[in-house]
């Protein structure tokens, strides 16, 4: 990068085009061979998962055919079956879109509640951040699991919609922390003051000028919570208290293992969905590691 | 300090209330009875049944009677399982959860420690990128699947370990390996950073001019710095080994709470659930509030910062 027109004001658009955020979080990205290379893959995993489960029939995978159960693989299954002699290929599609879905839904919800919380109490500060630092703890403080456990058996009927709320209820309050601590830095700036000064209303402050400051921590921590957040989900439902058999999910798969003979004899089932786990949230995680790097001017490879 | 140790204490108490409202309603607001299934009980019994449990009376009755419970820690008989007491299931089952719970913490803990610190005295080496490989591996794979993975590989095709059950030191190696794998990771990786950073402070060359041995140096000096952020993750890490417990137990089928909670909400046991929970949370509240008090005492620049009620 090359420093240009430095005293003058005016042309802020112009030096503002020394490496822009995005270009330097690509720079970074394409720098470290096992982010791209997890990128790439997860970016093929997405489109092909939401791609072919678009031709498959949910209806239809899951219907419990006797007649051939525990099948190996084959070239009519090419996974094999499960116990209901239905097809794993098709539900490890399907229970992979599921469970990315619950994710990202998961992700950007908790995202949504815990910046516009942590923005108006680091913003404002004081007496409301003390009251809604206090919520905040009281929330940390729950054992997830059971109350989303408790939440989940005690609701009839539930959607991906509903089932992802439950979890957002419970999860938003780690992000809400987080921005709330660097919004509250923030605010300390010149600017904020400066802009206070011109008149702007604190809605514009929070909204275009604090916030964007605040995007690539955003971003970073988006990332890191969309692995955790399929994770959980999958912990459910390999516990048992998330979606039904009729609808599958990865965790649904893995959980078949818990039987002894297919966790000896039929890795068809079990295997494929774990190591799928296991690989997206890796891809996911390193995406984020790179993300992270390009935040800081010191750790930057790129 | 000491203001601030009462603060929390109310805290704590008041949280622990509100769990208890929660899920008492929480349990409330299902529909149904426990005897739904037991069809065969004829009205008497069923009156007397429900008269035993308190659930002929008015919520309000009920919810009092709840709140009386719990503050003199009987939670009351379990529905499903008869000549068995709330307590008596924690009894039983909790100790084992706590040891699970604990000798995770202290593997993850020490692993995590030396692996992180190893990792920074050889910093852009070999053992460097090799342990933060194995760090980025440990945060990623849930334990559930860690789980699955160990008891194919080690227990069913090597036949190296035992499988499942906790009655021996043997059969307490998968479990906690499983369970301890990704807090591992992640101290691992928060005692690397912090220690690059301290190894780069004044204080360490000053260490190093007195001519003290490296040894001396690594953990008298620097660790005892670059440890704090690992104590100020400690309470949230520790409500995820606990609820990770859960899933450990339920795959190793270990006795311990886990297996009783989920066993109750599958039976609608109300008595064994809302004990569960607020037992839990109640362990909880008071574990985080122990780390957050030590934490306290540790570092002497957090407690002004607390007074001001700026956490």
């Amino acid at each position: 990068m090359e420093a240009k027109k430095i005293h003058l004001p005016d042309n802020t658009k112009d030096t503002d085009r020394s490496p822009s955020g995005w270009l330097i979080i690509w720079r970074e990205i394409v720098r470290d061979k096992l982010a791209y290379a997890s990128l790439v893959f997860l970016t093929l995993i997405i489109l092909f998962v939401y791609g072919v489960s678009l031709f498959l029939d949910q209806k239809e995978i899951v219907t419990v055919d006797l007649f051939s159960i525990h099948q190996p693989p084959s070239k009519e299954f090419w996974l094999g079956t499960d116990y209901g002699g239905r097809d794993v290929f098709g539900q490890l599609i399907i229970g992979t879109r599921n469970s990315l879905s619950i994710g990202i839904l998961v992700t950007l919800m908790t995202g949504i509640i815990g910046i516009t919380v942590g923005l108006v109490s680091g913003y404002y500060g004081g007496k409301i951040d003390n009251i809604v630092m206090r919520i905040v703890d009281f929330f940390m403080i729950l054992p997830f699991l059971m109350i989303v456990i408790v939440f989940v058996s005690v609701s009839p009927k539930y959607t991906i919609l509903s089932f992802s709320l439950i979890m957002t209820a419970f999860l938003w309050m780690g992000k809400a922390r987080l921005i709330r601590s660097k919004a509250l830095q923030e605010t300390e700036l010149d600017y904020v003051q400066a802009s206070k000064t011109l008149g702007s209303s604190n809605l514009k402050i929070m909204l275009t000028q604090v916030l964007p400051n605040l995007s690539s921590i955003i971003i970073v921590s988006m990332t890191l919570n969309l692995a955790a957040n399929i994770g959980l989900e999958s912990g459910l439902s390999f516990l048992g208290f998330g979606f039904p058999e009729s609808t599958p999910s990865l965790g649904t798969l893995v959980s078949y293992a818990r039987n002894p003979q297919t966790l000896e004899f039929r890795w068809w089932i079990w295997l494929p969905a774990s190591l799928l786990i296991l690989v997206l949230m890796l891809s996911i995680n390193n995406v984020g590691q790179a993300l992270k790097r390009a935040t800081d001017a010191r750790q930057r490879r790129g | 300090m000491a203001v601030y140790i009462v603060k929390r204490f109310f805290m704590m108490i008041a949280t622990i209330l509100i769990i208890a409202t929660l899920t008492f309603f929480l349990m409330h607001s299902i529909p149904g009875s426990p005897f739904d299934e037991e069809r065969t009980s004829n009205p008497t019994i069923q009156a007397n049944l429900e008269k035993f449990y308190k659930l002929d009376q008015p919520v309000t009755v009920q919810y009092v009677h709840y709140l009386k419970s719990i503050a003199t820690f009987d939670f009351g008989p379990s529905i499903k399982k008869p000549n068995e007491s709330v307590n008596s299931l924690l009894a039983r089952g909790f100790p084992i959860s706590f040891e699970l719970g604990m000798i995770t913490i202290l593997v993850a803990v020490v692993s995590g420690i030396i692996l992180g610190t190893f990792a920074a005295l050889r910093h852009n080496g070999i053992i460097d990128y090799m342990a933060m490989a194995f760090a980025v591996v440990g945060i990623s794979v849930p334990n559930f699947v860690l789980a699955t993975l160990l008891i194919q590989q080690v227990a069913v095709t090597w036949q190296w370990l035992p499988p499942a059950t906790w009655s021996s030191p043997l059969h307490m190696i998968l479990p906690t390996l499983a369970l301890a794998t990704g807090p591992m990771a992640i101290i691992a990786r928060l005692t690397r950073a912090s220690m690059l950073e301290v190894l780069t402070q004044d204080y360490m060359k000053m260490a190093r001019a007195k001519g003290l041995t490296p040894f001396r140096i690594v953990v008298r000096h620097a660790l005892r710095n670059a440890l704090m952020p690992v104590v100020t993750i400690m309470g949230t890490m520790l409500a995820g080994i606990l609820t990770g417990t859960f899933v450990i137990e339920k795959i190793f089928a270990i006795p311990g709470m886990g297996k009783y909670f989920v066993e109750s909400i599958n039976n609608r046991d109300y008595p064994v659930i809302m004990g569960s929970t607020v037992f839990y949370s109640a362990f909880l509240v008071f574990m985080l509030f122990l780390v957050d008090s030590v934490y306290g005492f540790l570092d002497p620049r957090i407690k002004l910062h607390r007074k001001d009620g700026d956490v």
